[in-house]
């Protein structure tokens, strides 16, 4: 989603992104023209008038679980996404919690008294 | 979702208050500062609802509401612009 038109995205998509990615980006371009949504989701810039590089992971209770914002110079690291959207799966399908930096496979935590003050037996960065 | 007629300008519903579901569409003057406010994004919370134009690959131009793909996983990203560098 940016604030640029429809019609711009059509444009894009059929003159540049498609030929970074086979047969153009698969899912929905979004037009925030005058930054109404942007402006909700905390994005936009009201003197450049353009939504920032935001990004959000929304579960399918339509909850928000995680938000990441950048100014517009720095391009989004996707394997970060996919890890933070697998994690938040898994933590939603066991009820377990993932510590920092957890990847698929790795062990996760099981809250409790038991664990307090024992979380160094089991985990280590 | 209704085809869409395509004009120069079709104006998409915008945000979309969860207590005016069913009455006038929102946006403009009729929407307050404070309403506004409270919808604010914030991770743990029910994600702002809107409807906007898009551009879909094989499908042309259509209204999107986000609160349609409930029950699946969501990644919503914004960026400054088509044909910008990063």
């Amino acid at each position: 989603m940016s604030t640029d038109s429809r019609f711009d995205h059509k444009i894009w998509q059929e003159h540049e992104l498609c030929k970074m990615v086979e047969g153009g980006v698969p899912f929905p371009i979004l037009s925030d023209a005058g930054g109404q949504i942007g402006r909700v989701y905390g994005v936009y810039d009201e003197p450049a008038g353009v939504d920032i590089r935001g990004r959000f992971i929304i579960d399918p209770d339509f909850v928000i679980r995680a938000m990441e914002v950048l100014t517009p110079e720095v391009g989004r690291n996707p394997d970060e996404l996919i890890r933070q959207l697998k994690a938040f799966q898994h933590v939603r399908k066991t009820g377990e919690v993932t510590p920092s930096g957890w990847q698929p496979g790795d062990a996760t935590l099981k809250p409790g008294p038991a664990l307090v003050g024992k979380v160094w037996e089991v985990w280590k960065p | 979702m209704p085809e869409q007629k395509e004009g120069c300008v079709k104006a998409a519903r915008g945000l979309i208050m969860p207590e005016a579901e069913s009455a006038a569409p929102t946006g403009g003057a009729a929407q307050s500062q404070k309403e506004v406010s409270k919808m604010l994004a914030r991770v743990g919370k029910e994600a702002p609802d809107f409807e906007a134009n898009a551009f879909i690959e094989g499908e042309g131009f259509k209204p999107v509401r986000l609160s349609n793909y409930k029950g699946r996983w969501i990644v919503l990203c914004f960026y400054p612009g088509d044909f910008t560098f990063v």
